[in-house]
């Protein structure tokens, strides 16, 4: 594997310790610290921060019956939770987001296909697959977009990114990524808005394909 | 904690429950909730915090950190009803030693940490306290915390080198 050159701004990865990252945006983040040590690292340090905050919390005496009731639980078996373990090219919380299964692939046209993950008031977050050499259609963001490569690679205006790599763009990038030569390049792609095409045909298209 | 992970010990978890429970619901109730769901969330807590002890890797985390994981992610599962998506797990080679000097340097710098924090101003430390209470969005964080996280990111930084080269070994 290539080395990681594209990474996740720290101000998103503090909101994401913080728990206060929205979840299309926080599931990029979780997957791309399971592959990233160094981002992981910045996670973590930002963790012993809000542990810092908890220790000097101001403390509030808890009822004596809770403490007891928990002794009582412990020796309770312990429900059994799924672990989502990587699988392919697809990462524990990406695994966890598809519920264990394969990606169904809707496709978008020219090859490329996508699998919608999640999608709430927030904004969204799916799978796309684009053929190798293949352009995903010239557009612009009315708001955020992180795209988290998983396989294979593309190119755009701003630089290559490979596996591992996280693209951010924003309302003053306009590009048009093509797909790596070799395997399809497969990403985790979250946005906070949808995505504005220049062409007219995607852009009649974008309330069926909803993005 | 290491004596719950490794033994299991009752007496050493009710020892951590004195430790962290009435701080841990210090910390819920600063948001506005109410002293009874405190409870139910530092109970949840407590409890994740026995069944889940063999995750705790002392060369990557303070106790506290890990709390304050556990603790967010409660309550974003009470408030909102989804899990916040989890990074896969990172699992300790079985049979390695526990390298103590790693171990005091993680403590080291989180005391640093402490102190750093208790140096800034109050209204500055009010701010990171937002920010780490999961009240300020990525944008407040990076316009608002910006002068007090320049304070305390060097002693984030210090931390780093050494988290990293831990993470790498154990990834690799």
């Amino acid at each position: 594997m290539t080395a990681i050159s594209h990474h996740i701004p720290e101000p998103m990865l503090a909101a994401y310790a913080a728990g206060n990252l929205p979840h299309a945006f926080s599931l990029v983040v979780a997957t791309h610290i399971s592959i990233c040590a160094e981002c992981r690292a910045v996670v973590e340090a930002h963790e012993a921060v809000g542990g810092v905050v908890v220790e000097d919390s101001g403390a509030v005496a808890v009822s004596a019956s809770m403490k007891a009731d928990l002794l009582s639980l412990l020796d309770d078996p312990i429900p059994e939770a799924p672990v989502y373990a990587r699988s392919g090219p697809y990462p524990g919380p990406v695994v966890e987001a598809l519920k264990g299964r394969e990606p169904r692939w809707k496709k978008l046209g020219m090859g490329v296909r996508q699998d919608i993950l999640a999608e709430d008031k927030h904004g969204s977050v799916r799978l796309l697959y684009i053929p190798p050499g293949q352009a995903v259609p010239d557009h612009g963001h009315n708001g955020l977009e992180l795209t988290l490569v998983l396989q294979g690679s593309f190119t755009d205006e701003t630089g290559f990114f490979g596996v591992g790599d996280v693209e951010v763009a924003d309302e003053t990038l306009e590009h048009t990524p093509i797909a790596g030569a070799g395997d399809a390049c497969i990403c985790l792609a979250a946005t906070d808005a949808r995505l504005k095409f220049n062409a007219f045909v995607p852009r009649m298209l974008q309330p069926i394909f909803r993005i | 904690m290491i004596a719950v992970r490794d033994h299991r010990d009752k007496a050493a978890f009710s020892r951590l429950f004195d430790h962290f429970a009435p701080r841990l619901k210090g910390f819920v109730m600063r948001n506005g909730t109410s002293a009874a769901q405190a409870e139910e969330i530092v109970q949840d807590v407590m409890l994740t915090l026995w069944r889940k002890a063999h995750m705790f890797d002392p060369h990557r985390a303070q106790v506290s950190a890990w709390v304050y994981q556990i603790v967010r992610n409660r309550q974003i599962d009470v408030a909102r009803k989804e899990n916040r998506p989890m990074p896969e797990a990172l699992k300790e080679e079985p049979d390695a030693e526990p390298d103590a000097s790693q171990i005091l340097a993680i403590e080291q710098e989180t005391g640093q940490l402490r102190a750093a924090l208790q140096k800034l101003r109050p209204e500055q430390r009010e701010v990171i306290e937002q920010a780490y209470l999961g009240e300020l969005t990525h944008q407040e964080i990076s316009t608002k915390t910006g002068l007090p996280l320049g304070t305390i990111k060097s002693r984030i930084r210090l931390g780093l080198q050494r988290l990293r080269h831990e993470l790498k070994d154990l990834s690799e």
